[in-house]
């Protein structure tokens, strides 16, 4: 799942706590609170990233209990920096096996982490850093528009939606609408159906993340969500209550728009 | 007009930016202070976030780097890769703005785990972000960050970004493009690194605050530069302005900042450790 800050697809999340999937190995630059939920909720079997935390707020309890107390279960982690994961699903979406980057060098990262390894340039000899292509079984991903052929558009932060899409062997993306015809917008993102396996409408799917145009950030929740999130007692009760008793239907004020069911296939 | 310790760090911070420099911010500190900046005496700063928004002009604090009024206020929004590899990896950008939970001597920076035991930490912390490559390609490096022996320590837990690394040359022997860190600013004053050794020394230092009380909240033998001086007190203006900013973002500062220490105990009382933090 990607979305960087904006167009998180907090609903889909909220969706795979419900199915009670486990052993996951979930990916993401910056996993945030859907990813503190899925991990609170004993879904994730490990974990690639770059930056685990609450923008502007402070950790991700969760993250941290699963990494230092082994709760729910044991959470085994891959980390990288942002540009590493980024040249990932870039090696990723152009079905190369890595990706060079000036990174990584001096750091400790470079020792902990699997999939980096120095290379050198054949034309300058300059020491560089390869990292090894990410290829995902799924991509989940929101967006603001789909066309009624399944063509997606997104625009505003763009984040590595794309990259992730396309390293993917097959997608999902959630939508705040259909439209008949996708208008042209600046600097919007437009995947063609052939290139999206499913595509389903959830209006507000991003709350607590936004999606420009329609929503704007809940910053009062990110703020609300280092207390819901400290005790594991009221983390369980708030997943009770917001998440697993909550059935299908339309978005709810506190994070908990659901999959409203598919409106198309688009191949 | 009184001042907190924690007002008098953004003010020098944003000193420290000049007009028209390209300015890679990251969140929280830094992003405070290079708002402040951009509100008062470098109008035409350009602010770069890694979510990809280039020349941000945002009237109001962002809680975070992916905040709309940031998409909204931009000269050109960018994709991730794009930010990293086109804009920051090939040089373009002057100085990279920087927080860190540790540092030491040598600048290097720490945002990963605090403990020896990587597999096994005492406290996880969120990690690396764009950090090491701001660090290595930015033409030069500022930190941010309140000083105390816990996050002023000799040598980091782990190396999340490279600052000089083990001293003189290794910057060069690692390849890494820019020049390093230039300055250290803290809540009691700023450190600079030594031309010879590397080692950050203490270069300034803020109005009420004495070297020992430096010296007692660096987890090293901290050296001070001969040319030590003492750094102006805020100007109104420049008080009321990061107020006005603060003020835009009541619920995080809220979190962050306990309203005692908000709410301007004076400087010469130090409105102590505990009320920074």
């Amino acid at each position: 799942m990607e979305g960087f800050t904006h167009l998180i697809p907090h609903a889909a999340g909220h969706e795979v706590i419900r199915q009670r999937r486990r052993d996951l190995t979930l990916v993401r630059m910056t996993p945030d609170i859907i990813y503190d939920q899925l991990i609170g909720a004993g879904c994730a079997r490990k974990l690639v990233f770059s930056w685990a935390g609450n923008p502007g707020v402070g950790s991700l309890h969760r993250f941290r209990d699963a990494v230092e107390h082994a709760w729910p279960v044991p959470l085994e982690i891959e980390e990288h920096s942002h540009a590493g994961m980024a040249n990932k699903y870039m090696a990723g979406a152009s079905g190369l096996p890595f990706a060079i980057l000036r990174g990584y060098r001096g750091t400790s990262l470079a020792s902990q982490t699997a999939g980096v390894a120095e290379v050198v340039c054949p034309f300058t000899s300059e020491r560089l850093t390869a990292v090894s292509a990410l290829r995902p079984d799924v991509a989940v991903v929101h967006a603001q528009q789909a066309d009624r052929l399944g063509n997606v558009q997104y625009w505003g932060i763009t984040g590595v939606q794309k990259e992730c899409v396309l390293a993917s062997a097959r997608s999902v993306v959630t939508v705040e609408e259909i439209v008949d015809v996708l208008d042209p917008r600046p600097g919007a993102v437009v995947l063609p159906s052939w290139a999206v396996s499913y595509v389903a409408v959830v209006p507000g799917g991003a709350h607590p993340s936004y999606a420009l145009g329609y929503s704007a950030r809940d910053n009062d929740f990110y703020v609300a969500w280092d207390a819901i999130s400290r005790d594991r007692a009221t983390f369980t009760a708030w997943l009770d209550e917001h998440v697993y008793h909550r059935p299908a239907g339309p978005a709810g004020p506190a994070g908990d728009a659901v999959l409203a069911g598919d409106t198309g296939t688009a191949r | 007009m009184s001042y907190t310790a924690d007002e008098m760090m953004t003010v020098t911070a944003a000193h420290a930016l000049r007009d028209q420099m390209t300015c890679f911010v990251g969140i929280g500190l830094p992003s405070e202070a290079a708002n402040l900046a951009r509100a008062t005496h470098a109008p035409n700063l350009i602010l770069i976030y890694e979510s990809g928004t280039i020349g941000a002009k945002p009237g109001v604090l962002p809680l975070s780097i992916g905040d709309g009024i940031l998409a909204e206020t931009a000269d050109s929004v960018v994709s991730v890769p794009e930010i990293f590899n086109y804009w920051l990896q090939s040089g373009r950008i002057d100085v990279g703005f920087l927080g860190a939970a540790q540092l030491d001597k040598f600048g290097n920076i720490n945002t990963t785990v605090i403990g020896d035991d990587y597999a096994d930490p005492r406290v996880r912390l969120p990690g690396a972000g764009g950090a090491p490559e701001i660090a290595a390609a930015c033409r030069e490096v500022i930190v941010v960050i309140r000083q105390s022996r816990r996050t002023f320590v000799d040598r980091v837990d782990f190396v999340t970004s490279v600052g000089f690394g083990d001293g003189p040359g290794s910057r060069q022997r690692l390849g890494l493009t820019g020049a390093g860190p230039s300055r250290v600013i803290t809540d009691l004053g700023v450190l600079t690194p030594d031309p010879q050794t590397s080692e950050l020394t203490l270069s300034g230092i803020y109005p009420g605050v004495s070297v020992a009380d430096i010296k007692g909240r660096t987890g090293w033998d901290l050296r001070v530069s001969a040319d030590l001086s003492e750094l102006p007190a805020p100007s109104e203006p420049e008080l009321t302005a990061l107020r006005g900013l603060l003020a835009t973002m009541p619920a995080s500062k809220a979190d962050r900042v306990p309203p005692a220490a908000a709410a301007s105990a004076p400087v010469t009382a130090r409105a102590t450790e505990g009320a920074a933090r």
